[in-house]
């Protein structure tokens, strides 16, 4: 028997066996993963809304003062958070927690509580450049009609923003699933702490992690496809119909976009 | 007279640089104002101060004789009362033509849906748009999302209408369909305040013309005057540069 089949039939063998393990390290993959992003998604569009508040001349000072701290602990957070690893943030909150509160908490939530605040630091600045984006007309006109800057924000800057942000935000997400890995430190059962489990049961580690690569590989892409998709459908047709002609009022002419 | 909007001694510094100094001036229901000007000299500043999109230094902005800038009456609500047409059209990319024409309705006049909708088809009927409901603003030309422009600051139905130099980001053979829409506008009496470089528009609707320079109203009269017969040399000298183009 050459190397090569014995190799290729360990493969096998070790999938066929232990296949329930990698599947359910790939399922705590997945769910750390998406909550991790959809949670931090939404502290991103929080502090990416608070931190673009507009001061002027009508602020008054005691709201400017207030704004001003806000804003401070906002940036610590983000600095904090973006500034150090998620694996060594990982071992201070749930050993931290543990020391200190005397919680005792269990891995999975642990790891969707680290992921999401570590992503929440990420996608904070990138709400931010979001809004930052948009062009200032759009503000202008839509103050101009008597909209508030909440009304603003809601019906016509963040629809843009989001949309602008949404190939950073699958970014986030494949990285969230690549990296929920380091919690293994933790003890979450995630896809890379099953597979050192089955490769210290079998010790066989090449072969294992061969498998755990292509279920990774899966998922990101997978995942990238799906966001893709949804990208495309937000965008909505490039095309749109006329409604009635000048000279035959219930024609329908439907115009393809030139731009797309 | 009704005065809509009056102007008194209005400032207005970026840094060091002084944009309008003592600005007295005043619009009436129903006229046609047309502030000409070289590039630099205010006009557009001076019409963002009034809409609140500048806020000016010092001076005081009467609306039906009541200060705006008093803090007594909403910037939204104030601003609402006064449509804005820009020059680089504006129009929300993230709405169709006709939710751009009804968004503000709903949302700051709190009038319902259906009915908001009737009145954004009306205007957009009335600028030639409304076969183009459907459609995004980044699949239409550029007169025609000004046409929506102005469809969208009627629909708010304000006292009066701002413009920005509404034709100067249009290619030369997009300009005539937008100024047709507004000598419309103007026949049919709505108040105007038209920041232009458009001399033949500016003497055929005018009722009134400013003249500004460096930051002052030099001269404010009507358009025969200011054409024919200007007082003021700094108004000669710019008259005879621009008509001569």
């Amino acid at each position: 028997m050459s190397a090569e089949s014995t190799f290729f039939t360990w493969v096998y063998f070790i999938f066929e066996n232990n296949w329930p393990l990698f599947l359910m390290g790939a399922r705590n993959t997945l769910i750390i993963s998406l909550t991790g992003t959809i949670i931090g998604f939404i502290i991103g569009i929080l502090i990416g809304i608070i931190r673009t508040i507009p001061m002027d001349e009508n602020t008054s000072i005691p709201a400017a003062i207030a704004y001003k701290i806000t804003n401070f602990l906002l940036l610590c957070y983000i600095e904090v958070f973006r500034g150090t690893p998620m694996i060594v943030q990982a071992m201070v909150v749930f050993y931290g927690a543990a020391m200190l509160y005397n919680i005792h908490l269990s891995p999975i939530p642990a790891g969707i509580f680290i992921v999401s605040i570590n992503t929440g630091a990420y996608m904070a600045e990138i709400v931010r450049g979001g809004i930052l984006s948009v062009d200032k007309g759009q503000f202008e006109a839509a103050h101009s009609i008597g909209m508030t800057h909440a009304q603003t924000m809601a019906n016509i800057v963040l629809p843009q923003a989001i949309r602008n942000i949404l190939p950073a935000t699958s970014n986030e997400f494949v990285i969230n699933i690549k990296d929920t890995s380091v919690l293994s430190v933790i003890s979450v059962t995630e896809l890379f702490f099953m597979s050192k489990s089955v490769a210290g049961i079998n010790y066989r580690y090449f072969e294992v992690f061969l498998i755990t690569c292509i279920i990774y590989f899966i998922m990101t892409f997978t995942v990238t496809r799906i966001l893709r998709y949804m990208e495309v459908r937000l965008d909505g047709p490039s095309a749109f119909t006329i409604h009635g002609s000048q000279t035959v009022p219930e024609a329908e002419i439907r115009i393809v976009g030139r731009d797309k | 007279m009704d005065e809509i909007i009056k102007i008194k001694h209005l400032r207005k510094v970026f840094g060091a640089n002084e944009v309008l100094k003592d600005i007295n001036f005043s619009v009436s229901k129903g006229e046609v104002v047309c502030i000409i000007g070289a590039s630099g000299s205010g006009k557009s500043t001076l019409l963002r101060c009034l809409n609140l999109l500048e806020y000016p230094t010092s001076g005081e902005i009467l609306y039906h004789g009541q200060n705006i800038l008093m803090h007594n009456m909403s910037n939204a609500v104030y601003r609402a009362k006064l449509g804005m047409v820009f020059q680089q059209f504006n129009l929300f990319n993230n709405l169709s033509v006709l939710d751009n024409c009804v968004v503000g309705q709903v949302k700051v006049l709190k009038r319902d849906a259906k009915s908001a909708r009737k009145t954004a088809m009306d205007y957009l009927e009335l600028v030639g748009m409304s076969q183009f409901i459907k459609a995004k603003p980044n699949q239409i030309s550029g007169g025609q999302k000004q046409r929506v422009a102005i469809a969208r600051a009627l629909s708010m139905e304000p006292e009066a209408l701002l413009f920005d130099e509404p034709t100067s980001a249009l290619d030369p053979e997009l300009v005539g369909e937008v100024l047709k829409v507004m000598k419309n506008l103007a026949r049919s009496g709505l108040t105007m305040l038209v920041v232009t470089h458009e001399m033949g528009f500016a003497r055929e609707v005018a009722n009134r013309v400013v003249f500004m320079d460096s930051g002052v109203i030099v001269e404010d009269d009507v358009p025969e005057v200011i054409f024919n017969n200007p007082s003021n040399e700094r108004t000669r000298v710019f008259l005879r540069r621009v008509l001569e183009e």
